[in-house]
């Protein structure tokens, strides 16, 4: 695998921020060229051709998004950037907007563009309001240069870009609870249909995209589509931030090539650099809190013995049997003291927190959950509790509004699935259980 | 007049053809057979719907064009139909499991305190129950409760009873000018409110009422007056300035104990009524009264479930001799 960056290589640069040392790095150049060469279609023609998959966790394909959206004339279209960032374990947009933020105003402006939308937003969620300054300052600077307002680049293409942002809720992630708070109201998902791209914004046809989906597109304007595709592997093409976290030497915000083995990514010094303190490899939460834990056995390999890679199609490989997900690239390693039982109850509250409360099996589901796996964590669980989880994560799961179900019911399910003999472990030896430190072994699992 | 051309569905083996636009759920209410649980959809709420998940079927046929089955259970109130589209409901295996849970969901925490709720006998988290509930909790966890609130003189808000369907916030939102009712927080401890337990002075507000499906928004004129199977429908209009005034009336001898908006057979109301005909005109005087109605009770208290079914003993003969085989007594024996 090459070891080229596309979105972090000025990451570095003193005053990077600035626009002047921005466009000295060349950048803003896929403004001018979208405007004065490409033009609209041809732009979302290269996004199409440079297979970029959607960031935010979904991985569905950026242009073909686009050309969803609903063009009849006389409807304005908008687009709004997805900066909300909660999932547990994911940190890459706030690493991104806060280090090179003009990569994301001109992936906004060439967007925008592209999609003839004349007024944008970047919704960012609300605790990071330093990312909020950053942007803004952005904003302001690339006004003052005359990409953005009125008339840009002599065009006669306008475009008032936007930052607001949430309140602190993980939900106002999901696009339409989104598009409800941006709206004023409060942040429930909608039922869908309409999607946005017909009905999103004022219920007018809008885009929803992720930071990093949407800073990647001044490369590929510049570079060209197919130059994109080139990178990775098969269907998962470009690059990929990456948020390591949890038990390993080098934590941090890393963007790979797609396709990078997971066991390189874990223990080489570019990466990971391994796992800390001499420890053994537990478990992986290889795309944010959402995506099934899989054990150590599992992550580095499939269960057909290949090498996994950090691509779409190779963690996911063996479904929820055996693989998982590359989410949003929240990368989470657990050394051999994380008791999985405690991780469990820990994402489950998270859920239970966060859930909007609009769909009985999310509001209702992920309280009991997160009340059993308490009592289990605590040394009061029932034999009867772990299969009761596992139906009651079974019964939330694709029964919701919004993805949130899922998310929560996953990992509950594949803990149990990988990780039973702990959950019983607990179950039966509730006093040694609750020790401090104590922490059941199963050395089949570790690497 | 152009033709439109209706799209055939097939729901449980059963065809209909409805006009396009047409959600599952309505189709199935127009075939009159096999129609899914409903408790947060409202025909007459827009935007209502899709939240309560009981009404979720299968859809193993998307339409003629694109015969690929639908990935997930998909909520029918909220999902048009499409020409040639294939829905399993009660034939599913798959739809009665998943609405099992839905049930469960909505039942841990709520207070089955259906011995002291006016809503008893015409509540639908009940029938729901009774259809698709468990006999025994799997939950053992404290319930969550709330406070009762007085939301102005008529109506009284019990949130513990609340299952969240969104129908009084509908109806709120299409009665008034400002948003005055909504919900507050997230998650299993939403609420619904008005603004600071301030009153909804709409003279339309006692349609909360009607639209709950559960015991959590109540008449406060007839609170613990009467279990509602010993009241009688009466069917009465007037006229009234404001409303359309047509309403049903509900007697204990010879007392209207109750005034409500006229239910259709999916329990939703037909006109809004009112806070006058309502709440104000309890005497029989002030109505014309068309007649006792066989109101359509969806709920298992009307299925025979709890009420004999004929008001004598059948066996005659027997009675008549007076040795007390054959009656009821006997037979209760
Ligand atoms: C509960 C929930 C939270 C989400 N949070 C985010 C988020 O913080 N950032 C994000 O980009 N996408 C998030 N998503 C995914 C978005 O709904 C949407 O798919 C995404 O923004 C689309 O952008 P993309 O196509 O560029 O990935 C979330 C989804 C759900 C269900
Ligand atoms: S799944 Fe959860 S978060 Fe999503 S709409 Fe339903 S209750 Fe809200
Ligand atoms: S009636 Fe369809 S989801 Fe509630």
């Amino acid at each position: 695998m090459g070891k080229i960056k596309i979105l972090t290589k000025d990451i570095g640069t003193p005053n990077l921020q600035n626009i002047d040392v921005y466009i000295s790095k060349g950048g803003y150049a896929s403004v001018e060229k979208a405007i004065k060469t490409l033009g609209p279609d041809a732009v979302v023609e290269e996004v199409k051709k440079s297979g970029l998959r959607g960031r935010g966790g979904a991985g569905f394909p950026t242009g073909m998004k686009w050309s969803f959206i609903d063009k009849t004339p006389g409807k304005s279209r908008y687009l709004v950037c997805n900066a909300d960032e909660s999932e547990p374990g994911t940190f890459k947009d706030r690493y991104l907007m806060a280090e090179n933020p003009h990569v994301l105003i001109e992936g906004m402006i060439t967007s925008s563009f592209a999609l003839g939308a004349n007024r944008s937003y970047i919704y960012v969620r609300g605790e990071l309001i330093y990312v909020v300054r950053i942007l803004q300052k952005a904003i302001d600077e690339a006004k003052a240069k005359g990409y953005l307002g009125k008339n840009i680049l002599g065009s006669g293409f306008d475009l008032d870009l936007n930052v607001t942002c949430g309140a602190g809720a993980y939900i106002c992630g999901e696009e339409t609870a989104l598009i409800e708070s941006l709206e004023g109201k409060r942040g429930n998902p909608r039922i869908k249909p309409p999607f946005p791209a017909i009905a999103g914004l004022w219920g007018m046809p809008t885009v929803v995209n992720n930071v990093e989906s949407i800073a990647a597109v001044p490369w590929i304007v510049v570079n060209g589509g197919e130059e994109y595709a080139k990178l990775g592997i098969g269907k998962s093409t470009g690059t990929k931030l990456i948020s390591a976290g949890g038990h390993i030497n080098k934590p941090g915000v890393y963007e790979i090539e797609l396709g990078v083995p997971v066991e390189e990514f874990i223990y080489s010094d570019e990466y990971c650099g391994g796992i800390w303190k001499n420890r053994k490899l537990k478990a992986v939460v290889a795309g944010g809190s959402s995506v099934p834990i899989l054990p150590a056995n599992l992550i580095t390999k499939t269960a057909n013995g290949e090498a996994r890679l950090m691509s779409y199609e190779s963690l996911s490989d063996g479904g929820f049997a055996t693989g998982t997900m590359l989410g949003s690239g929240g990368f989470i390693a657990y050394d051999e003291t994380a008791c999985i039982v405690k991780n469990t109850w820990n994402f489950a509250r998270f859920y239970h927190h966060e859930s909007c409360g609009q769909c009985s099996p999310c509001r209702e589901g992920t309280g009991w959950m997160e009340k059993v796996l308490h009592n289990i964590e605590h040394g009061h669980g029932k034999p009867s509790d772990i299969d009761l989880l596992v139906d009651v994560a079974k019964k939330i799961e694709g029964n919701t509004i919004c993805p949130l179900g899922d998310a929560a019911a996953w990992p509950v399910a594949s803990a149990v699935r990988h990780f039973r003999d702990e959950f019983e472990w607990h179950i039966k030896n509730p006093s040694a259980a609750t020790q401090p430190g104590a922490v059941f072994r199963n050395e089949a699992v570790l690497a | 007049m152009s033709e439109i051309s209706l799209f055939k569905v097939t729901i449980d083996g059963e065809e209909v053809e409805v006009a396009p636009g047409t959600t599952i759920l309505q189709a199935a209410r127009q075939l009159g057979k096999h129609v899914p649980p409903a408790m947060c959809y409202y025909t007459k709420l827009q935007g209502s719907g899709g939240k309560c998940r009981t009404c979720i079927v299968k859809v193993t046929a998307g339409s003629t064009k694109d015969p690929r089955p639908m990935p997930k259970l998909v909520a029918s109130c909220r999902t048009p139909v499409m020409d040639g589209m294939v829905v399993a409901n009660e034939t599913s295996p798959e739809v009665i499991e998943a609405r099992k849970g839905v049930t469960e969901f909505l039942l841990i925490n709520h207070p089955l305190d259906c011995p002291i709720c006016d809503q008893a006998g015409e509540c639908h988290l009940q029938d729901l129950g009774y259809e698709h509930g468990a006999q025994k909790t799997r939950y053992d966890f404290e319930r969550r409760t709330f406070d009762k609130i007085d939301i102005g003189p008529y109506v009284q808000l019990h949130m513990t009873r609340c299952i969240l369907c969104y129908r009084c916030v509908y109806t709120a939102d299409q009665i008034t000018d400002k948003r005055v009712h909504g919900v507050l927080d997230r998650g299993d401890h939403s609420e619904i409110s008005t603004y600071i337990e301030k009153a909804i002075t709409n003279d339309f507000s006692g349609n909360v009422i009607d639209v709950c499906p559960v015991g959590a928004l109540t008449d406060k004129t007839f609170r613990f007056k009467s279990r509602v199977w010993f009241t009688k429908p009466v069917y009465a209009h007037r006229n009234c300035p404001k409303c359309t005034g047509k309403v049903t009336l509900w007697y204990k001898g010879d007392d209207v104990l109750r005034v409500t908006g006229r239910k259709d057979k999916w329990g939703e109301l037909e006109d809004f009524i009112c806070n006058t005909c309502r709440f104000e005109t309890k005497k029989t005087a002030d109505w014309v009264i068309e007649g006792v109605v066989n109101v359509d009770r969806h709920s298992v208290i009307s299925q025979n479930k709890y009420t004999l079914k004929a008001e004598k003993p059948v066996v005659p003969e027997l009675a008549s001799k007076h040795t007390g085989e054959g009656t009821w007594d006997h037979q209760l024996k």
